[in-house]
């Protein structure tokens, strides 16, 4: 089996993000940026299948800008065997990636997808979802367990209620959650091995894909500062200002 | 925890790349595999697991020190899986030939991934310190059997080593040693004595722990010439190289530190629990000699934790004095303003800046060496490791000495910046305080140092070592003439250098007329000022490389970055390069206001 993995290049989760200041979308520049966390797990995931002999072989996809290419190098430090960039330069929007995707899965015929449940920068929670109508197969969403047996997936997924198991046929399209796993540091001597391995290079047009947004930016604006808090004195005191003042009750 | 609030990547980066051209070393046959990409991959990976795995029990490891419990000793809980974390990843191994499983990095740059452990936790770090020192000892002077027994399961983070030489009666004076090896009819010998203030001498984080042991065989002359090096093990080795029967090395106690409390501090009671077997290593009388092997690189990396403890108390006190409000500006009329902000303050920002520059050059010059060692040991030109060498060991004691000493005033700063906030134990900047006192002391103290450098390293091949040094900080001068606003400095470097390469020969020369306890009488003004003088030198260094970057073009946060690395030139060379002139006039007259002192006096 062969499992793709998409990776996204991200504003690095310690990062106190910071508002362009004219309010066209957040500061990018000479900031620390590293793989989506999410991604790391899906990445973890797919290098743990191929060493318990479920998977042959980990490729890790990702697109963006030139150093995206960095990214790609840490999924194949960690374990992954061969990279795919897609290049592109500026904002990509989940659907577009979708159907870039697409275009790599039909290239590659992997039985599995393994992506992050969103990326931690726009937080969209689309592009496994998309990819999975654009192809047409089977999605688990939020997985926090995945066993492989029997020519499918046994999904665990965190749901609102608690979790849900669900049976998928492969092909399929798993996005993971946090508690899937504890995704592993790249090793200095599979950083070495890392750079070794290929590394394949593309544009969108290569795909026939025009990933130009179709949605518009109006205004990006930081969140209200947080007010300091206050101690109340008793429980009704707390419900009255929970219906009038927060108006959440 | 966020990374910055320790180090900033941004510097280290600016060290290694800007400074320091680490990727031209890529041009020496054994780093050709590398570049700047496997560097950043390497120093990712060592700033995560320090952040998440180091820094997270620092605190907790300080308050709960390693305990003896039915004579075994007993860490906090996360100690272990920390370093192995630091295994897994191959820190043991970052320099180590990629045959035997390392990624054969440059020095420079294995110490710059180590940089991020000491300043995330310096206690846990030095166990992974100690098995890397003593791995580089039996890498240069083992056997190839003895390497595939003790270095491999070293490297592998498997044993943890250790470097034990000092004895009670024994530690700046290690000619003084008394533990007595004899051959035991089997190969090897057979220790016996005792051993005081072996660092990770005995703990449960590794398999097996190696002791590098210093002893004298029976007929051996007294002296330094008598000593020999031993492999001591803590557990025999069995036939499958695993860890065998105790080797009579027993823990007799274990010290209580002021700092560094997460690191075991031993007395340890050789042969006489049981017999204690000891493997020769090289020759017999040369122990000392393979010690002074590794001492360079030993001291510079003292040089660098007291730098990365700086560094990690200036980070504190530096996001501390943006937040807390305290006070008006000065000549602010209206007592109902709000407060000020402490780094508003002109008394503050003097700390912080003193911080700055000692904790930035002080990295520099760490990794300076770093690279001496690269060079010295790598480059395929017969002249250039030679004069690598040279530079190296005369900068060594002064890494060593002049750092940890300004290193402490640094956390000293940080913690008045935090005033009473910085004397709790709340606030972390009292612990780097601690922890650093521990720098001047260890790995000969800082008054050793000084008679090394005032006594031996000046002298060394006719003066030979001071001139390939000040060669190069000559060049820096020079190369500050071509800029208006740096040529001042650089004139200041000429004048501190030629002040020094006087001061020198006139130490040389009171040796040989007033005596040489007179002339080591002044050792340690000597050393203030080879101190001062070759961190202003890194500094300009730097400044060259701001200014530059700022004419073609910086913006922004990064424009911000090069005018902080002119400016903390700027205080060295008006707060502490002026210092020299005072010292050498000092020193040229032959001071004598200590050793005129009286025992009956005091
Ligand atoms: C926490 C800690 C960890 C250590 N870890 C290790 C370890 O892992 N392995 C190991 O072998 N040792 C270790 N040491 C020992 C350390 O190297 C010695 O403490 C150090 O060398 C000083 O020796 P001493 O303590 O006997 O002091 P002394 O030698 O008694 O020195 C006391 C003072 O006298 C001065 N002095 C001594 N001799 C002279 C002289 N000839 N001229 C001028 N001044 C002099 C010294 O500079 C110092 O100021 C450790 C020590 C500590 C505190």
């Amino acid at each position: 089996m062969k499992v793709l993995v998409p990776v996204k290049r991200v504003v690095d989760y310690n990062v106190k993000i910071r508002v362009k200041a004219d309010g066209s979308g957040v500061e990018t520049a000479n900031v620390k940026m590293s793989m989506n966390p999410f991604d790391e797990i899906a990445v973890e995931q797919a290098v743990r299948l191929k060493e318990a002999g479920a998977a042959e072989e980990v490729v890790a996809v990702s697109i963006g800008p030139q150093q995206a290419q960095e990214t790609i190098r840490t999924a194949l430090a960690m374990g992954a065997d061969r990279g795919i960039h897609i290049k592109h330069d500026g904002e990509v929007e989940p659907l577009a990636v979708a159907k870039l995707l697409k275009a790599v899965v039909e290239k590659e015929g992997p039985e599995l997808v393994l992506t992050g449940k969103q990326a931690i920068d726009d937080d969209c929670n689309q592009t496994g979802q998309m990819l999975a109508a654009l192809l047409g197969w089977a999605q688990g969403t939020f997985a926090s367990k995945l066993e492989i047996a029997d020519g499918g997936a046994k999904v665990t997924r965190e749901v609102d209620g608690g979790l849900e198991t669900i049976q998928l046929k492969l092909p399929a399209i798993v996005s993971v959650d946090l508690r899937l796993n504890e995704p592993r540091y790249a090793s200095l001597p599979n950083i070495m091995k890392a750079k070794k391995k290929p590394i394949d290079a593309h544009e969108p047009a290569d795909f026939g894909v025009d990933p130009t947004p179709r949605l518009k930016t109006v205004k990006v604006s930081e969140p209200p500062p947080r007010q300091g808090g206050i101690k109340v004195e008793s429980v009704d005191e707390l419900v009255e200002k929970l219906k009038t003042e927060a108006k959440v009750i | 925890m966020s990374a910055d609030a320790i180090l900033s990547e941004r510097d280290i980066a600016f060290v290694l790349h800007e400074l320091l051209d680490a990727e031209g070393l890529t041009r020496y046959a054994r780093f050709a595999e590398h570049g700047r990409e496997t560097f950043d991959g390497a120093l990712a990976t060592a700033q995560r697991i320090a952040t998440e795995q180091f820094a997270p029990h620092n605190r907790k490891a300080d308050l709960n020190e390693p305990r003896l419990v039915d004579g075994r000793v007993e860490i906090i809980p996360e100690v272990k899986p920390a370093l192995e974390s630091f295994a897994e990843a191959g820190f043991f191994a970052a320099h180590a030939d990629f045959e035997r499983g390392g990624m054969q990095l440059p020095w420079t740059v294995a110490q710059a991934c180590y940089a991020w452990f000491q300043a995330a936790n310096i206690g846990t770090f030095a166990y992974g310190f100690l098995t890397v020192a003593a791995s580089n000892l039996l890498n240069a002077f083992a056997t190839e059997t003895q390497k595939a027994r003790y270095m491999q399961p070293m490297l592998e983070g498997r044993f943890f080593g250790t470097m034990a030489l000092s004895e009670p009666q024994a530690g700046s004076s290690l000619g003084d040693i008394r533990t007595v090896a004899e051959p035991d009819g089997e190969g090897g010998y057979r220790l016996k004595g005792g051993k005081m203030w072996i660092s990770g001498g005995d703990h449960p984080l590794s398999e097996n722990i190696v002791h590098l042991m210093l002893a004298r065989l029976r007929d051996a002359p007294p002296g330094v010439k008598g000593l020999s090096l031993f492999i001591v093990p803590k557990y025999r080795l069995d036939a499958a190289g695993g860890p065998g029967p105790e080797n009579g090395v027993a823990l007799a106690g274990l010290n209580h530190k002021m700092g560094y409390r997460g690191t075991t501090n031993t007395v340890l009671d050789i042969g006489g629990d049981g017999p204690c077997h000891g493997e020769l290593l090289g020759e017999p009388g040369q122990g000392l000699a393979y010690m002074f092997h590794m001492m360079n690189e030993a001291r510079t990396i003292v040089g660098m934790s007291s730098a990365m403890l700086a560094y990690a108390g200036y980070r504190h006190a530096l996001g501390y004095a943006r937040e807390r409000r305290q006070g008006r500006p000065v000549g602010a009329k209206d007592p109902a303003a709000p407060p000020a902000r402490l780094i508003e303050h002109a008394d503050v920002r003097r700390m912080l800046l003193m911080q700055k520059a000692i904790a930035e050059g002080g990295l520099a010059l760490s990794l300076y060496a770093a690279r001496l060692v690269d060079v010295k040991d790598a480059d395929p030109d017969a002249e250039a490791r030679r004069e690598a060498h040279l530079v190296l060991e005369i900068l060594t004691p002064i890494v060593k000495a002049y750092l940890s000493d300004r290193a402490l005033e640094a956390n000293d700063a940080a913690i008045q910046c935090l005033g009473g906030y910085g004397y709790t134990r709340d606030f972390p900047v009292e612990q780097y305080w601690r922890d650093n006192r521990l720098n001047p002391i260890h790995e000969g103290t800082n008054g050793i140092q000084a008679i090394d450098l005032a006594g031996r390293k000046v002298a060394m091949e006719e003066g030979g070592a001071l001139h390939a040094l000040a060669a190069r900080i000559d060049a820096t001068a020079r190369a500050a003439s071509a800029w208006e606003s740096l040529a001042p400095w650089g004139r200041a470097l000429g004048d501190a250098l030629a002040r020094l390469e006087g001061t020198a020969a006139r130490l040389v020369e009171i040796g040989r007329g007033e005596g040489a306890p007179v002339q080591l009488a002044n050792a340690n003004a000597f050393m203030e000022m080879a101190g001062h003088l070759t961190l202003a030198w890194m500094h300009l260094k730097a400044a060259l490389v701001a200014a530059d970057a700022l004419k073609v073009g910086a913006e922004g946060a990064e424009a911000d970055f090069y005018r902080g690395k002119l400016h903390a030139c700027r205080y060295v060379f008006t707060v502490d390069l002026p210092k020299t002139e005072r010292l050498a006039a000092l020193c040229e007259s032959a001071d004598r206001t200590a050793l005129d002192m009286a025992e009956d006096w005091f």
